[in-house]
């Protein structure tokens, strides 16, 4: 890679051991996708949960974080992504109080660089949505998809480690889609039916991202007749980048730039109604007693909170069924503020934040409660919680509630 | 003369050991049990198998960023494969090579995961770009 001179003395550690492992990091991975060279970046978004760090990656942020100050401080603002623990509410998720002490140790390290702790994933929707051609480095799938697609924004699949490397070093190495020549198009789908709610724009994504099926593949979606907003699009995407590992997605009208393809465009697959409905019915287990019904990933945006109280109205979650909303800190502090936490707290409910569930030590916490079945309008976690050794249902968050109320899948 | 595959120029030392394939996906969070280290998702072809100092070879990556940071916490725990062999990874499966120091692979002229058998022993050298079937004449 090309390097500049300040490039250069990082490298060579005149600006101390952080930034020499950021930059050294960064010039291995820049050079795997053959990066010319490095590009600005204006935000670092951070996935830090302690169930991925493990014991083994809070050390390695301790000891980055032992620098002086002025050779570890962030050079670019640097957010987080949801962490593993809320302290409010982990013993009642059955998290244990050895996650808790880790956490707190990532939390002192993370916040020792300056990092500051968002810990949310909906950061586009909550903290600074990024503008079209503004170079970032983004570290969860479902805001990297949606700031590259929706807003016109340019970051790769920035995990942890790449992540605060760029906010240490300010740049991130040029390559995938920060360049022109990997926003082109690849494949395109055409739509004939209009999904009817979240879970169903997460299916379509589901359907988009299994015919996809990597990191390089520009789909193009046509068809739509209406102008989703931007908690269908969270979904539609995050699902997308689950399935397929994509990054980029494009809706002629609707996202933020023109779809171009190489070449001539392919012909179109064609999605339908039957299609969405045949992706839902491969969860589908009515009649069974359910455990747990989780909104999350992503994390929930206040309009969707607000869909949950309204659900739950008056109404009481089975005694045998745990009901768990995941979402972003500012966002509990708002629904807190207009009685949206009280409203599903009466109903049984609990509100977690700064979690997003699957990053919160799922397996454990399904030993520790005994739950296997589990209950989503998220296409996203469905995907996730294969691995984990749930076995979980894809519905709307009305279904989902009247599953809740009545302890098991509707 | 074994038989010598080329690829480009990968991450992580060279190292050797016996591998094991699928026409499948990977991702740490997705698909391990990371404490057991075996695969437990139930449509991975690769389930119930331990990926423990193996040579793994699939196809590409799924969705996520944690493999970025549990491929540390896996080798720090000895419970790490070997090597990455791939058609084609996205920046996370590199990300989380370069920082856990595991030797990753890919873009080679064919289908790796027809290229390579399940008991293959492999040479794979990243800085070279090569990968060695030391049980097959070339």
């Amino acid at each position: 890679m090309r390097l500049t001179d300040e490039e250069h003395a990082m490298l060579a550690g005149e600006l101390g051991a952080s930034r020499r492992w950021a930059i050294t990091h960064q010039i291995a991975v820049g050079e795997f996708f053959d990066a010319a060279d490095f590009v600005a970046v204006s935000q670092a978004h951070i996935m830090a949960d302690t169930e991925s760090l493990g014991e083994a990656g809070v050390r390695f942020l301790e000891t980055l974080a032992a620098a002086p100050e002025r050779e570890r401080r962030v050079r670019v603002p640097a957010i987080t992504d949801p962490r593993g623990i809320d302290f409010a509410t982990y013993r009642r998720l059955g998290q244990s109080a050895a996650m808790a002490a880790l956490e707190r140790r990532a939390i002192a390290a993370l916040s020792a660089f300056g990092v500051l702790m968002t810990d949310t994933c909906i950061n586009y929707q909550t903290v600074l949505a990024p503008l079209r051609g503004e170079h970032i480095a983004y570290g969860d799938t479902g805001s990297v998809i949606y700031a590259n697609s929706v807003l016109g924004a340019r970051s790769n699949f920035e995990g942890g480690p790449s992540a605060l490397a760029a906010a240490l070093t300010g740049r991130t190495p040029r390559y995938g889609y920060h360049l022109g020549e990997h926003r082109r198009a690849t494949c395109r789908f055409l739509v004939a039916t209009a999904p009817r709610d979240l879970s169903e724009w997460g299916a379509l994504g589901g359907i988009v991202g299994e015919a996809c099926g990597s990191y390089w593949q520009v789909p193009v979606i046509e068809g739509l007749t209406t102008v989703p907003n931007s908690d269908a699009l969270k979904h539609f995407g995050a699902a997308l980048a689950s399935f397929g590992s994509v990054a980029l997605f494009r809706m002629p009208g609707i996202t933020a730039e023109e779809a171009v393809f190489a070449g001539a465009p392919p012909e179109p697959v064609p999605i339908g109604a039957p299609d969405i409905a045949g992706f839902l019915a491969r969860y589908a287990a009515p009649g069974d007693k359910l455990d747990v019904v989780v909104f999350a990933a992503p994390q929930l945006s206040l309009l969707e909170i607000a869909a949950v109280a309204g659900a739950l109205d008056g109404r009481r979650v089975h005694h045998g069924t745990a009901v768990i909303v995941a979402t972003s800190p500012e966002i509990k502090h708002a629904a807190d503020r207009m009685g949206l936490t009280a409203r599903i707290a009466a109903a049984g409910g609990v509100v977690a934040a700064g979690i997003c569930f699957y990053q919160s030590y799922a397996r454990e916490m399904a030993e520790a409660n005994g739950w296997t079945r589990l209950m989503t309008n998220s296409a996203k976690l469905v995907n996730i919680l294969g691995g984990y050794g749930y076995s979980s249902s894809l519905a709307s968050l009305e279904r989902c509630i009247d599953s809740a109320v009545a302890g098991r899948v509707l | 003369m074994p038989l010598v595959m080329h690829c480009h120029p990968g991450i992580g030392p060279a190292v050797g050991g016996t591998a094991l394939v699928a026409a499948d996906n990977f991702s740490a969070r997705y698909d391990l049990d990371r404490r057991r280290g075996i695969f437990v998702r139930p449509s991975h072809k690769l389930a119930g198998h331990s990926y423990v100092d193996r040579i793994l070879v699939l196809d590409g990556a799924k969705g996520g960023v944690a493999t970025a940071w549990m491929l540390h916490d896996m080798k720090a725990r000895g419970i790490v494969p070997r090597a990455l062999i791939f058609n084609r990874v996205n920046p996370i499966i590199a990300q989380g090579a370069a920082f856990a120091g595991v030797a990753l692979v890919d873009r080679f002229a064919g289908d790796v995961t027809l290229l390579f058998r399940t008991g293959d022993i492999l040479r794979v050298d990243p800085a070279a770009g090569t990968v060695e079937i030391l049980n097959r004449d070339g």
